[in-house]
């Protein structure tokens, strides 16, 4: 492991080589605003929102996954980058069914967080409205499909985390949604635990627990970083700060 | 097996072929085959025993010819006359009439001075059309397996790098790096165990250049892996290839056999310390899996999704080991580059793309099929002279290369050379080998139209500006076609097209808005020809 010295924003700031530019950023407080990165998880680089500028490349470079290199120049916050990162939203507001007012985690999803942020009104472009199917026969929780924005932090929790690889990726382009096991009802799935991991890391309202009235569903989603960390120093109590 | 057994096998193969009086070459890509080809071979084989010839007249079927829309093409080895549009009656003619009577059948004779020959060059495509692609001993009486006996016996690894390096050749797939580059960065690549990967996706709707080399000289492929093998020190290749093509895969399967008998792929390869390997993995025809990442992923048996790079697959690919992949027609040029030499290699083309490339020819065009030629050859070459130009009473275009990924060039670029740099000036790219020309009648919002849906269909839904913005640029471009488009409309087009480019993970979303941006910047005119009448009550308000 070695210290690298880089410039973000014009600030000179240093990090460790093996940390990706958007842990150093933070480190440094600088703000880049991310959907599928989850601390505790990996990174799969797809939501595209934490997109950042380095000096003398022509291609933006996802803070999420790239590691630093020593001199590295980089920006976050231009102007390009904030009309692309808006576009972005947008783009995921017109994909499925997101009306927050009757959804059970209104006040509470990152989506709608990002869209505050960028001050988003009107979508320029038409609603697709999928008509994705929800799946209530878990017994605890439930997915509405319609609200997924397709992170796959529920597909890798679910692997890295709890070890059960229940959720999957069916389809391609617009027609892609998760599915449980080989495409069948959740409540029928031989693999899940019902640990409720998934539900926790889910941004938005798509997956949720049973009993819940809109706006009543607050999601703890930094459990992950005791679990991983516990696991990695072999301190073995993520389960005692699961149960709380 | 030693260079003396190899040449041993070459002379008795030769000698073999001598005992035939002639040969009669049916084409059995599968261009000409669903033109009935299989029917042509049988009615050969009728008509000679008939005559009492089926002794003296070797009946073979070989790969591509070129000129697929003429199909079932035969060629009579004896004076290498061409014939086009062979039925089952035109088999028996030629039996009856060109090996009984030395006339030959003038209703469906090729003129060999046409320039759809003449201007054509062949180093990828030299095998295919000449010998019987399921023999390895055809190859190996062709120089097959030279290269690979000279590379293990006299040449250190480095040098073949050099070699390649030194030929100028660039990978072919599409992207056009430097492939000498790539292979020395795997074999400076930290790593016991090295893959070799050989792309056989082609997923460009249209594009069937691979296929044709795979299907017509497959041992081609395999010398060109092993060198690369060797090359980078790996002794292990996988060759992807879709499922959809299924004569490719038996024709492969059956050359890495007669290979493995023969000791040219397995352990001490002419009788040095290299050990290779080859296996082949079919994937299920996804456009996205031609990635590599993607690829590498689907060999490992997960679902193919591009992951962002770095890390390139060269220092970390399949398994995380370093992984060299190239594509088919950059792995055929290999073998004539180390038999030959890099100073021939570099002496064709233009001195920054050098070599021969194939081009599957199509569309509002005379001469459909399959083309090879020098790198920086004008276009108008390629479509007048060649291509014949457009059907009797259109007028040219645009040619569109790159497929899905490309752009379009218009009438007034159609001097331009046909080489990597000169492409891009013209918002086009070389691609992996599609060439669809375009007539008066086309509609160049439906090219794009047509190539967005594509795209939006084959996206892998990964990433945000691919999955929904490529399903909004398609609508946009249908609401535009449908005129019922407004000038805002084409401003957001643009603007999400540009997003899309530059926002997207991997190259599909990256070039996807490729064929909407040339087309804007030729035919412009087009889609606001197709825009809503301005409304007219803001007018009337003006004038109030
Ligand atoms: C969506 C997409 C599809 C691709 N399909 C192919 C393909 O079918 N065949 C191919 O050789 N390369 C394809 N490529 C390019 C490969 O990723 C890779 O660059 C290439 O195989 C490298 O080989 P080369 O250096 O010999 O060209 C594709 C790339 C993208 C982004
Ligand atoms: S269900 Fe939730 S966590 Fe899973 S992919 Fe959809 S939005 Fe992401
Ligand atoms: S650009 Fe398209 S194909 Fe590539 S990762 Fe993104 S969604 Fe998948
Ligand atoms: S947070 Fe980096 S791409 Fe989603």
């Amino acid at each position: 492991m070695a210290i690298l010295t880089l410039t973000i924003n014009g600030e000179h700031v240093s990090g460790k080589d093996d940390e990706s530019l958007l842990d150093i950023a933070r480190q440094h407080d600088v703000h880049i605003p991310t959907l599928c990165h989850l601390d505790g998880l990996s990174d799969v680089g797809a939501c595209r929102l934490c997109l950042v500028e380095v000096e003398g490349q022509s291609k933006l470079f996802p803070a999420c996954t790239t590691k630093p290199q020593e001199g590295m120049v980089i920006r976050t916050d231009t102007e390009r980058l904030k009309k692309y990162r808006r576009t972005i939203i947008e783009l995921l507001a017109s994909e499925g069914n997101h009306q927050c007012a009757v959804c059970v985690v209104n006040n509470h999803c990152e989506l709608q967080n990002l869209a505050y942020d960028v001050d988003l009104q009107y979508v320029r472009f038409p609603y697709l409205y999928p008509k994705k199917e929800l799946d209530a026969t878990h017994e605890d929780f439930v997915i509405d499909r319609n609200r997924c924005v397709l992170c796959t932090r529920c597909v890798r929790v679910c692997h890295e985390v709890e070890g059960a690889h229940t959720w999957d990726i069916a389809g391609r382009g617009i027609d892609c949604t998760i599915i449980a096991d080989m495409n069948q009802p959740w409540g029928t799935s031989a693999s899940c635990t019902s640990c409720g991991k998934c539900v926790r890391v889910c941004p938005t309202g798509a997956l949720f627990e049973k009993g819940q009235t809109v706006a009543e569903m607050e999601k703890q989603r930094d459990f992950l970083k005791y679990i991983v960390h516990a696991r990695q120093k072999r301190e073995w109590v993520a389960e005692q700060i699961e149960e709380e | 097996m030693t260079l003396e057994d190899l040449n041993e096998l070459a002379e008795k193969e030769l000698e073999r072929q001598k005992n035939f009086k002639n040969r009669l070459l049916y084409c059995s890509a599968a261009g000409c085959v669903s033109c009935g080809s299989n029917a042509t071979r049988d009615a050969f084989k009728k008509s000679l025993k008939e005559k009492g010839l089926d002794k003296e007249v070797e009946v073979l079927g070989t790969g591509c010819m070129g000129l697929c829309g003429e199909g079932p093409l035969v060629k009579v080895g004896s004076d290498d006359t061409l014939y086009q549009r062979v039925d089952e009656n035109a088999a028996a003619r030629i039996v009856d009439e060109h090996l009984l009577n030395a006339n030959k059948v003038a209703e469906n004779l090729i003129n060999p001075d046409d320039p759809f020959f003449a201007s054509q060059m062949k180093i990828v495509l030299e095998n295919c059309g000449k010998i019987n692609a399921e023999s390895i001993e055809e190859y190996i009486a062709a120089g097959g397996y030279q290269a690979l006996a000279k590379a293990l016996t006299e040449m250190s690894q480095d040098e073949v790098i050099d070699e390649v390096r030194k030929s100028g050749l660039r990978g072919r797939g599409g992207a056009g790096y430097p492939t000498g580059l790539k292979w020395g960065i795997v074999r400076k690549a930290k790593g016991d165990q090295k893959y070799v990967i050989c792309n056989a996706d082609e997923g460009d709707p249209g594009a069937f250049m691979d296929r044709s080399v795979l299907e017509g000289d497959p041992h081609r492929i395999l010398e060109g892996m092993a060198l690369a093998g060797y090359a980078v020190g790996a002794s292990q290749g996988y060759i992807y290839v879709r499922a959809e093509y299924p004569m490719a895969i038996e024709r492969l399967k059956l050359a890495i056999k007669h290979a493995e008998r023969l000791g040219l792929l397995g352990n001490r390869i002419f009788e040095s310390q290299f050990n290779f390997r080859i296996d082949l993995r079919i994937g299920a025809g996804a456009f996205v899996c031609g990635e590599e990442t993607a690829l590498i992923r689907s060999i490992e048996g997960r679902r193919g999704r591009p992951r962002p790079r770095p890390p390139y697959p060269s220092e970390k690919g399949l398994f995380g080991a370093p992984t060299l992949l190239n594509n088919v027609e950059t792995y055929a040029n290999i073998a004539p580059i180390i038999n030959r030499g890099s100073a021939w290699f570099a002496s064709i083309g233009t001195p920054k793309s050098t070599g021969t490339k194939v081009f599957a020819l199509a569309g509002k065009i005379k001469n459909t099929g399959l083309i090879e030629v020098p790198m920086g050859i004008p276009l108008r070459k390629i479509i007048f002279d060649i291509g014949g130009g457009t059907p009797e009473g259109t007028e040219f275009k645009a040619a569109q290369t790159g497929g899905p990924s490309g752009g379009c060039i218009p009438n007034d670029h159609l001097d331009i050379p046909v080489d990597y740099e000169s492409l891009a000036t013209v918002g086009s790219i070389m691609g992996s080998g599609g060439m669809i020309v375009m007539d008066s009648e086309s509609r160049m919002v439906d090219v794009a139209k047509y190539f967005m849906e594509f795209c939006a269909d084959e996206s892998c839904g990964k990433c945000v500006p691919c999955r929904v913005g490529t399903k909004h640029i398609y609508l946009l471009l249908d609401k535009i076609s449908n005129g019922k488009a407004t000038q805002d409309d084409i401003a957001l087009l643009e603007e999400l097209c540009v997003m899309v480019k530059e926002t997207s993970l991997c190259g599909l979303g990256q070039s996807a808005p490729n064929p909407v941006l040339s087309t804007l910047r030729f035919f412009r005119h087009e889609y606001e020809e197709l825009l809503k009448p301005a409304l007219h009550f803001e007018q009337s308000e003006k004038s109030r």
